[in-house]
């Protein structure tokens, strides 16, 4: 999956079990990234693959170069300020990786 | 949703039904119109036909939770299959002669210790060719907005009490990945066919709303 | 800003268990999406793009598959693959059609 980017398809940066954040950004269109995960930090649960990216696809426009897609895995105490499960709850999140920076 | 008396796919014209009168102030909504209007133009444009349209609601009618129990009755009686639907969900469901679908399948496995929940917040992602078309609930507002931040106060009002020292995984479904909860096979069950596993897989086991429970082997539970 | 649709984390009610036997005319909207996207017409991105352009009065007014219906046909005519014109002959041809029929 990493290495060389081509015109198709942009290179994947990020492995799984690296920590990474989520871009903060607030843009019109139409976005995949959800409001509740922008700034938070992660780790990378698994590479899903590269896809055409859905914001210009919405737009009937090609989405080429594909972008990698990852799972991201959130601690869910982190991301909610009065959440009440447990310590180890998680939530996963499909995310772009133009949405996503290392952390 | 009212049902249209006359609602045939292939025209719109109405048949005279012996022994039906409709309504004297049957009207089509809006919505209707529009959705009778644009198939009627497209169909001319040839850009679908009515007969494709027949058989894509047929495919679609064929679709329901059975075909995803069957993948979890198999993936409980043989651990190589359940390794590779782990692995490459896709691949493994065209061994069981199932649509492999076009959309890439994660099965997330519920064990002892982890109980995993399914969602889209954005919209309603579902592994429809795996389960059918998706309930209401799962479509609606309140299980959207809720299942990502209070998933144990949603399982409980399924009727879902989870230990505490079981973990909940949600998985927001936001982009090209389609899910599918594989529940943690219940005691009691040890030597059943797959028929009978298969029979308590309900829906809502696959969504991670519910656990199959081994009642009467062989016993068919509701979706 | 947050867009309506955008809702994880949001307060919300109790869910309601609720679920209801899909009316042929909802089968068929589902039918010609997946027909339209299969040929190019449209993809999911667009059909996702359009609903989230609703606004939140008209998104929680209408039901699941008007949203639907709205976004496919909002879709084609931006496509130019039909125009408002001829939409809007059938539309009124349709419901006359249909008034006649339950004369």
């Amino acid at each position: 999956m990493s290495g060389e980017g081509t015109p198709q398809a942009v290179a994947a940066r990020f492995r799984p079990g690296d920590h990474v954040k989520v871009r903060w950004a607030d843009a019109p269109g139409h976005v995949r990234t959800p409001w509740y995960v922008r700034g938070h930090a992660g780790v990378i649960e698994r590479v899903c693959g590269t896809y055409p990216n859905p914001e210009e696809l919405a737009y009937a426009r090609s989405g080429l170069p594909a972008q990698p897609l990852y799972r991201v895995r959130f601690v869910q105490a982190q991301v909610w300020p009065d959440y009440a499960g447990r310590p180890l709850d998680t939530i996963d999140v499909e995310i772009y990786q133009h949405w996503l920076e290392p952390a | 949703m009212h049902e249209q008396p006359h609602d045939h796919v292939s025209h719109d014209q109405a048949e005279p039904h012996a022994g039906v009168r409709p309504d004297a102030d049957d009207t089509l909504g809006y919505y209707q119109l529009m959705e009778i209007a644009v198939r009627e133009i497209l169909i001319e444009k040839g850009l679908v036909s009515a007969e494709a349209v027949r058989s894509e609601i047929e495919k679609m009618d064929a679709r329901s939770p059975a075909l995803g129990a069957r993948v979890v009755a198999r993936a409980w009686s043989d651990s190589a299959f359940k390794s590779k639907l782990l692995e490459v969900g896709n691949d493994a469901l065209e061994d069981l002669g199932l649509e492999r679908g076009s959309y890439k399948l994660v099965v997330v496995e519920n064990t002892a210790n982890v109980h995993n929940l399914l969602v889209c917040t954005l919209c309603s992602c579902y592994p429809r060719w795996l389960l059918g078309l998706p309930p209401d609930w799962y479509k609606s507002r309140n299980y959207r907005s809720r299942a990502v931040r209070e998933p144990r106060a949603v399982l409980r009002e399924f009727g879902l009490d989870l230990r505490n020292d079981v973990t909940v995984r949600v998985h927001d479904s936001t982009a090209d990945m389609r899910y599918l909860v594989l529940p943690a096979r219940p005691e009691g069950t040890e030597g059943w066919s797959e028929k009978q596993l298969a029979a308590i897989v309900t829906r809502d086991c696959m969504i991670g709303v519910a656990v199959p429970k081994a009642l009467h082997r062989g016993t068919e539970q509701s979706a | 800003m947050r867009s309506h649709h955008d809702m994880g984390g949001r307060s919300a009610g109790r869910v309601e268990a609720t679920e209801h036997d899909y009316a042929l005319w909802e089968k068929r909207v589902d039918a010609l999406l997946v027909l339209l996207s299969r040929v190019g017409r449209i993809t999911t991105d667009e059909l996702r793009k359009n609903i989230e352009a609703l606004g939140p009065d008209a998104y929680d007014r209408m039901t699941y598959y008007e949203r639907w219906i709205h976004s496919i046909t909002q879709t084609l005519i931006q496509r130019g693959v039909i125009t408002v014109e001829e939409l809007g002959r059938r539309m009124a041809q349709v419901e006359a059609r249909h008034k006649d029929e339950h004369r």
